[in-house]
């Protein structure tokens, strides 16, 4: 519409402003009734606390474990809490070049959070396109499209995932691009489910009947009202890709070696994991399991709160 | 008031279901046929003249709401045509239809379901006018203010969600709604049927209000006939996906003429009268996939002949100047003695 170009600047402010404000009181709501649970908020605390370490690793973490002029074979496999030759304590110990496991760690998370994120945003998009296209058109496109998702999810996303990044080849992109393929069938199922329900109602019917443009009813009608589910899949998508992505990396096809990920530090200490240098692949795994944890607390917490059925 | 604003002319609506691919292969080797098609409307012809309401009504499965869904744009009927002051109301085939008018509005049933509920009664009041250019910016909020109040809520109310309001409350958002798009024609789908019995009452006088007000033109579809009489001008009657009388409400209210308009207002429950006033009509109500030949009625008529059983009657202006589709008011249902006089 051009109501906001054709208006002056007078009135401008003026519709400009509500709108931002009943936002502000739509998140103070979220948020006071998100932090009914403890668990959740908690949960929520950690991811944050992940994603600073993680995104701002190069600031607090004591060591850059990729310079390798920095590392010294000398500090390799020291233990938890020992002092390295950089004169600091190594929190977790060191890995078999002398890394420090704590800003190996840090690093790591990053790349999962990278990969995880951006697969999950993009399997999510491709995922309600394929799902809304399919439940409000139906017929053909219908039998057509989740055929294919129905194909693709009788198949385990480790394996697709394995065979995508075989051909490939290694890379984020890569990795991203396999994760993507694998998952947005899951978003794709998940909002035709939902869709299909919702397709059926009068308010739907409303709106078409009013009449407004079919790209408006599928994304301010249709999507609105399925995207709890998707907002918990799309957690549940996110920590089993950083999860999917450790696996990929654990087997040796996920990322190269200048490309450090959780899952090819825990494969690299599983080689250490029956001598005492437990500390190799523990700590990782450790990290690994808190993420993919408190992603999914938080999820669950963020449908109970979207319900719009429930009362305030 | 020459040309009736909205017509109906010899609508008819089939669903069919095509089976899946692997009863299509069985049924070609039995050879047998599983589509099945279910007749919702049969050729029905209507003409509403502007400022008048007309009343539809009809058992459940009698295709009143099909008619009403084909006059909003919903569906395309399969034969025949709907036209809002000469002009078609929808166009397209069955599934994409893309409705071309924005003057006929429908108000539904269930209040609760046909707001969305994660948009704010406000938004959903304007976003129609707002997408055709009725309404912009500033003006849109003064509108929906004006318009909340029109419908006896207050103005203040627009920035809440559906979940907020009670299904009266609702069903006077989805009127808002529909008056925003400034219709000359209104569809309302048994609108207060899911309604308490106070409430509906209330929402039948608003709605007489706003008729007054706005010179609406409007269908009225419902099953309840004491609703019917107040509201209507003229008064529709359907069975089995046609219309088998038309009058005005009074005429039709004071002598019936075709038996199942006669049986129906006898099956209503009546004050003081007494438990013998309560006659329901005798049999099932026919499957619309395989219609009965001849007259739909006939298996549960009281006055059935042998040409009901073959013909299918039409629906004939009478003597009085009303319409029925009867073989008893043109010409006798072919049975040997004459069961009853035409009504006089």
């Amino acid at each position: 519409m051009s109501d906001t170009a054709t208006t002056t600047g007078g009135t401008l402010a003026v519709p400009s402003a509500a709108p931002a404000e009943t936002r502000a009181t739509r998140l103070r709501n979220f948020w006071s009734d998100y932090r009914r649970s403890p668990v959740a908020v908690v949960s929520l605390a950690v991811i944050v606390v992940l994603l600073f370490v993680s995104f701002g690793a190069p600031l607090v973490s004591p060591q850059d474990p990729y310079d390798m002029a920095a590392l010294d074979w000398m500090d390799a496999f020291l233990g938890p809490g020992t002092v390295g030759s950089g004169g600091y304590v190594h929190v977790l110990g060191t890995d078999n070049a002398g890394r420090d496991m704590l800003s190996a760690i840090f690093y790591g998370l990053r790349t999962s959070f990278v990969i995880g994120l951006s697969a999950g945003a993009l399997a999510l998009t491709i995922g309600i396109c394929v799902g809304l296209t399919a439940a409000y058109f139906g017929g053909r496109i219908e039998a057509l499209l989740m055929r294919i998702v129905d194909l693709q999810l009788s198949m385990p996303a480790i394996l697709l995932a394995l065979v995508l990044v075989a051909v490939l080849g290694q890379g984020i992109g890569q990795i991203v691009l396999a994760l993507v393929v694998a998952q947005y069938a899951y978003f794709a199922r998940t909002t035709h489910g939902a869709a299909t329900v919702e397709r059926g109602k009068d308010y739907i019917e409303a709106a078409r009947s009013t009449p407004l443009p079919t790209r408006r009813v599928l994304f301010r009608h249709l999507l609105p009202n399925v995207m709890p589910p998707l907002i918990v899949v799309a957690t549940v998508q996110v920590a089993s890709a950083i999860a999917l992505e450790a696996t990929l990396s654990f087997l040796g096809v996920g990322l190269p070696l200048t490309e450090p990920s959780l899952g090819s530090m825990i494969s690299n200490g599983f080689k250490y994991i029956h001598t005492d240098r437990y500390w190799l692949s523990i700590y990782p795994g450790i990290f690994l399991m808190i993420t993919v944890v408190a992603i999914n607390l938080v999820g669950d917490q963020v449908r109970t709160v979207l319900d719009p059925r429930r009362s305030r | 008031m020459t040309e009736p604003l909205l017509q109906i002319d010899a609508v008819s609506k089939r669903f069919s279901r095509r089976p899946g691919l692997l009863t299509r292969g069985l049924d070609r080797l039995t050879g047998t046929d599983s589509a099945v098609t279910v007749h919702a409307l049969t050729d029905v012809s209507l003409d509403v003249p502007r400022g008048e309401v007309m009343g539809i009504v009809g058992e459940s499965g009698c295709g009143k709401s099909t008619l009403g869904r084909i006059v909003s744009g919903i569906y395309a009927p399969t034969d025949g045509e709907v036209k809002l002051d000469g002009k078609p109301v929808a166009q397209g085939p069955d599934g994409n239809v893309q409705k071309l008018t924005t003057r006929v509005q429908m108000i539904h049933q269930d209040p609760f379901a046909s707001l969305n509920p994660r948009m704010k009664v406000g938004e959903t009041i304007a976003e129609g006018p707002r997408l055709h250019g009725l309404m912009t910016g500033e003006e849109a909020r003064q509108r929906v203010r004006q318009l909340l109040r029109q419908v006896g809520l207050e103005g203040a109310y627009a920035n809440r969600l559906p979940h907020q309001f009670s299904g009266g409350q609702r069903q006077r958002i989805a009127i808002a709604r529909a008056l925003a798009m400034e219709p000359e024609l209104l569809v309302l789908d048994e609108a207060v049927a899911s309604l308490d019995v106070s409430i509906q009452a209330q929402v039948l006088n608003l709605f007489m209000d706003l008729r007054r007000e706005l010179d609406l033109t409007a269908l009225f579809i419902s099953h309840d006939l004491s609703v019917v009489r107040h509201v209507c001008d003229r008064v529709a009657i359907m069975y089995l996906g046609r219309v088998v009388e038309l009058a005005t409400a009074e005429e039709l209210y004071a002598r019936p003429m075709h038996p199942y308009t006669e049986a129906l207002f006898a099956s209503v429950p009546t004050l003081g009268t007494g438990r013998a006033a309560f006659k329901p009509i005798k049999g099932e109500i026919p499957s619309p996939i395989d219609p009965p030949p001849g007259c739909a009625f006939h298996p549960r008529c009281p006055f059935a002949g042998p040409r009901c059983r073959a013909e299918v009657p039409r629906l004939k202006p009478s003597p009085q100047g009303r319409s029925v589709a009867c073989h008893l008011h043109d010409g006798g249902t072919g049975s040997e003695e004459t069961p009853r006089e035409v009504a006089a």
